[in-house]
């Protein structure tokens, strides 16, 4: 072989398998929720605040939400209801109960059967991740609140809630 | 009926689409001749203090268009939860007022959250003519 050919080989041999690596992490049964994503979704559920992954949260509690956005969280959140519907389906389609991968199987379990928490912040499984960080960090003009997850892990809108991905701001 | 339908639905995604706020105020001005025949055109002053003027809403609070997206529009501003807002002046962000069914859905929530009513075309059209004239 011309050596520029093995050269070829060898860099093509080495991005399939980053490639399958990084699919393996991100396929049902890993640990980390996967990177889904709906357009309308990423520009409807954007503006206000960071964009929350579907898999935060069981369906319940996703067709609540969807079901009351002209009082939502105090503010009028109303869509169409096309696209209502079609973010509907997407979140869902991915949601806590409907994926399985570790993350989301454990914040659904720490959610009793009857109730439809609004809040991913006020879920049992929040709660026991964040019990060392105290009321006044979250309050810092860095945060703002405990929703706010983007502000200590960067990547909360892929679904990346890696510790090694965790970094409180001052 | 059928025609008239295709007539709509173009009407409406021409609506959709890219528009000047010069467009934008146009059909605004159209509605507000019919809101109102007393309708004597747009004002700068009367936007600004619209954008400004704070209002006590029912939940107790105190707020203004000004609350989220700064005194001076053409600073960012901050949402309730903490996340930028573009500025709303078109000469820090020419973008605004470009999408007509943007701007409507956000007049539509913002009016309602902030006066607790829909907005009217007059409103709507000095505000956004407050928000051009600014340098
Ligand atoms: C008009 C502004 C606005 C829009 C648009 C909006 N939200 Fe919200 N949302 C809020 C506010 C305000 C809060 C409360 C934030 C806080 O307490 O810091 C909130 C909170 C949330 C929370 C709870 C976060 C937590 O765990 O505490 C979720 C989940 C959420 N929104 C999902 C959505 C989804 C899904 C969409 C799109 C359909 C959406 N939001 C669109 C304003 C908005
Ligand atoms: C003030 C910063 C801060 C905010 C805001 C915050 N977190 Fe965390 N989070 C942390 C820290 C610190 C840890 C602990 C990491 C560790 O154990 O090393 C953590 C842990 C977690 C873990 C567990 C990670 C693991 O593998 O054990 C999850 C999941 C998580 N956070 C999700 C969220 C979500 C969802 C939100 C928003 C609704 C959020 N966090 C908001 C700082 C924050
Ligand atoms: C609670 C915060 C908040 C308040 C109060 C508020 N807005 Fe907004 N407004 C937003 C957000 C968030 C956006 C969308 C952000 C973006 O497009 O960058 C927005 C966007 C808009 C737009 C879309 C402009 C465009 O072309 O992009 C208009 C029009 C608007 N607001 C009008 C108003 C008016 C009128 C008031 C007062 C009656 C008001 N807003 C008060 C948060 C607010």
């Amino acid at each position: 072989m011309k050596s520029w050919m093995q050269f070829l080989v060898l860099i093509t041999s080495i991005t399939s398998t980053s490639a399958l690596l990084a699919s393996g992490g991100a396929e049902g049964g890993g640990s980390q929720m996967s990177p889904v994503t709906n357009a309308k979704w990423k520009a409807e559920c954007s503006s206000c605040h960071m964009l929350y992954h579907p898999g935060l949260l069981p369906e319940r509690s996703w067709g609540k939400m969807m079901g009351g956005l002209d009082k939502h969280f105090g503010e009028n959140a109303s869509l169409d209801p096309a696209t209502r519907d079609e973010i509907t389906r997407f979140l869902v389609t991915n949601s806590a109960d409907k994926s399985d991968n570790r993350r989301s199987s454990r914040i659904n379990q720490s959610i009793p059967a009857n109730a439809a928490p609004l809040r991913i912040s006020e879920t049992r499984y929040f709660t026991s991740k964040h019990d060392e960080i105290s009321p006044v960090t979250f309050k810092r003009k860095s945060i703002g609140s405990a929703a706010n997850c983007i502000a200590c892990h960067q990547g909360a809108e892929k679904g990346n809630f890696s510790e090694s991905q965790v970094k409180i701001p001052r | 009926m059928r025609n008239k339908t295709m007539l709509l639905a173009l009407l409406f995604s021409v609506n959709a689409l890219a528009a000047t706020p010069q467009e934008l105020l146009k059909q605004y001005e159209g509605q507000a001749k019919q809101e109102s025949p007393a309708f004597s055109g747009f004002s700068a002053e009367r936007g600004a203090s619209f954008f400004r003027t704070a209002r006590n809403h029912s939940n107790g609070q105190k707020v203004s268009c000004a609350t989220c997206h700064t005194a001076d529009p053409r600073n960012q501003g901050k949402t309730r939860a903490n996340k930028v807002i573009e500025p709303m002046a078109t000469i820090a962000n020419p973008q605004r007022f470009t999408d007509a069914a943007k701007v409507e859905k956000w007049f539509g929530r913002n009016c309602k959250d902030v006066l607790e009513r829909a907005c009217n075309a007059q409103e709507k059209g000095d505000y956004i003519q407050y928000l051009i004239s600014i340098k």
